[in-house]
């Protein structure tokens, strides 16, 4: 033992105070799986961040060059693959722009239909994560039990639960069931219990309020010059909707409002993702409301739309027809066109080129969490370590679109 | 609507306007990789113009129209908060020839400058961290180009736990003495410091078993 006099002035000990490099990720449950972080800590304060994303990079535009345009879908499903039909949607009125088309009016309500329910899934499934990564496992099973609830809807109207593959160029791959109506007449006051529950739990609670309120705080004018969509953008304060500013599919026609948050925090991005899921059921509700029983779903193009399987079968034209779309393809004019949707995390545009052939010459996805996530970087400089886990859950990240 | 950027930029820089055109209500102007900067930052300060929210930036590959024309097209899409049009601005760009950032006008730049060339190779000068962003740092070609075969492998990458050229732009690891690796000997030369298992099948450790059987 040495002597205990020798450390009479603890003010001359030097503790180290070199900053430390940690490694958060890929392999952390709080990272969704695909992103890796490598922070300067000083302490628990973080001085920089870098954030790296790609590791699950596919080769989505690569992959679009080398089929038809309808063989897209399948890959534009996996972008977002919580909100799947809203990337289906924005690829095929994208493609629509090109060849300068309009799907009949009752199409237009049935993807608004679909895409409003899959918005309600997404801003479920993030706020329920959230919430979870916060250890609130009650509100996150509550969140996820009603999004799989609307996810077999979906699975009952389109075949499969998260990949649907639903658009079409033109139209959408079948009409609405006739129940359809009564399904989600039949949801949406599940939707708006389980959302008034799971506010009781957190929007009450000081613990959760503390690890949200004032954290990761991004400022309008850092929002706007970094590309920040969707509800990043609107908790900072800023009315910015493309269903309103560029309505499409209809949109200026439905009676809803856009919620905005004060001062674009953790707290704000999670109340206005929250409220908006109130608005998307106030769609549906116009919505299936206004959804007509019988009528046309698709254009009646010829250059399109495949013809019916009974015409397929029994005369040659058509057989003609079905072979030469399903083998060269809809072939869009030559030209480039950016088409732009409200997605689940912000702006979704798609910036396809054609050269007149009935393959894609290159389909550009603008991403919104990639964009959104750079954002991260500005945001968690500064803050605490164990802010990172809820400042980034509320970006949303979902690394399939993010990567592509 | 944004038919009024477009006059607003022809007014403005007149013959440096290359040509533009509206397609299916989307608004374009060409300009030259040496005005890409000027005019990108005008569509920003410009109280007419007002374009300070930034949407995207790629690009598109027609190595089929060199040497006539350059072969990459440059995009760039931008919005006006207030004013809600948008445009689409264009340079054409050859493989060989650097194009001024945009990262200083709108920060999210940044990566999507990156993304650009990572994908297409495109290099941007005056970019403050120019470094891949989806793919690996050894990994070989653009994919995106035309001439990039889809099925093209690429070569095994060496082990490495983690290299200096992955990690942060904020330099090499100066603290953390209770680190496996000390980087600062590695980054000034110093030998290989692999992982334990690693290093005794290149035969730069001993086994820690192998004790007991050089007793007998």
């Amino acid at each position: 033992m040495e002597p205990i006099e020798e450390y009479e002035d603890e003010n001359s000990l030097e503790l180290p105070a070199e900053p430390m490099r940690l490694n958060m990720g890929p392999s952390h449950p709080a990272m969704h799986g695909t992103i890796r972080m490598v922070l300067d800590l000083d302490g628990e304060i973080i001085r920089n961040v870098d954030v790296q994303p790609g590791y699950l990079h596919r080769g989505f535009e690569k992959s679009c060059e080398r089929g038809t345009w309808s063989q897209v879908y399948p890959y534009a499903d996996r972008l977002n693959y919580v909100s799947p039909m809203l990337n289906n949607v924005g690829f095929s009125l994208a493609v629509e722009k090109l060849l300068g088309i309009e799907v009949p009016e009752r199409c237009q309500v049935y993807r608004v239909i679909l895409g409003e329910l899959s918005r309600i899934t997404d801003h479920l499934t993030c706020n329920g994560a959230m919430a979870m990564e916060l250890g609130a496992f009650t509100p996150f099973l509550w969140m996820i039990k009603v999004r799989d609830w609307i996810w077999d809807i979906l699975e009952a109207e389109t075949g499969a639960r998260m990949t649907h593959s639903f658009g079409r160029i033109g139209g959408m791959a079948k009409p609405p069931r006739p129940q359809l109506k009564d399904d989600i007449r039949a949801i949406l006051p599940q939707v708006e219990r389980v959302l008034t529950e799971s506010e009781a739990l957190l929007i009450r609670n000081r613990i959760f309020i503390d690890r949200v309120a004032n954290v990761g705080k991004l400022s309008q004018k850092d929002a706007l010059s970094l590309g920040i969509t969707g509800p990043m953008l609107r908790a900072t304060g800023l009315e910015v909707d493309v269903r309103k500013d560029n309505p499409y599919s209809g949109y200026e026609t439905y009676d809803f409002e856009i919620p905005v948050g004060h001062q674009g925090d953790t707290y704000d991005r999670f109340m206005v993702r929250l409220e908006e899921v109130r608005q998307s059921c106030r769609i549906l509700q116009q919505a299936i409301d206004r959804l007509a029983d019988d009528g046309p779903i698709n254009v009646s193009d010829p250059r399109v739309i495949l013809p019916e399987k009974e015409a397929v079968y029994h005369t040659i034209e058509a057989t003609i027809a079905h072979f030469k779309i399903v083998m060269e393809g809809v072939k869009p004019p030559a030209g480039e066109v950016y088409s732009y949707t409200e997605g689940g995390n912000g702006e979704l545009g798609f910036f396809i080129v054609s050269d007149g052939s009935g393959t894609p010459y290159r389909v550009r996805c603008r991403p919104p969490s990639f964009i959104n996530l750079k954002a991260a970087e500005v945001f968690l400089r500064g803050e605490m370590i164990a802010d990172i886990v809820p400042a980034f859950g509320s970006v949303n990240m979902i690394g399939g679109e993010c990567d592509r | 609507m944004s038919q009024l950027v477009l006059e607003r930029l022809r007014a403005r820089f007149g013959e440096k306007i290359l040509q533009t055109s509206s397609f299916r209500g989307d608004d374009e102007a060409i300009v030259a990789p040496a005005d890409w900067l000027e005019v990108a930052t005008f569509l920003r300060d410009d109280p007419e113009c007002a374009m300070n929210h930034f949407i995207d930036l790629t690009a598109v590959d027609y190595p089929e129209r060199e040497p006539e024309t350059p072969r990459f097209d440059l995009v760039l899409f931008v919005r006006s908060l207030v004013k809600k049009h948008r445009i689409r601005l264009k340079t054409r760009v050859r493989e060989d020839q650097g194009v001024a950032t945009l990262s200083q006008v709108w920060s999210g730049g940044d990566w999507t400058e990156r993304e650009v060339y990572d994908m297409f190779g495109i290099k941007f000068d005056g970019h403050p961290d120019l470094r891949r962003i989806l793919m690996y740092e050894e990994f070989k070609g653009y994919p995106l180009r035309k001439d990039y075969p889809i099925n093209k492998t690429q070569p095994l990458v060496e082990y490495r736990d983690v290299g200096p050229s992955k990690l942060a732009p904020f330099g090499g690891d100066m603290g953390n003495p209770f680190g496996r690796i000390d980087w600062l000997q590695r980054l000034g030369g110093a030998n290989r410091q692999v992982s334990p298992a690693i290093a005794v099948q290149q035969g730069q450790k001993k086994t820690l078993s192998s004790g007991t059987e050089e007793k007998n």
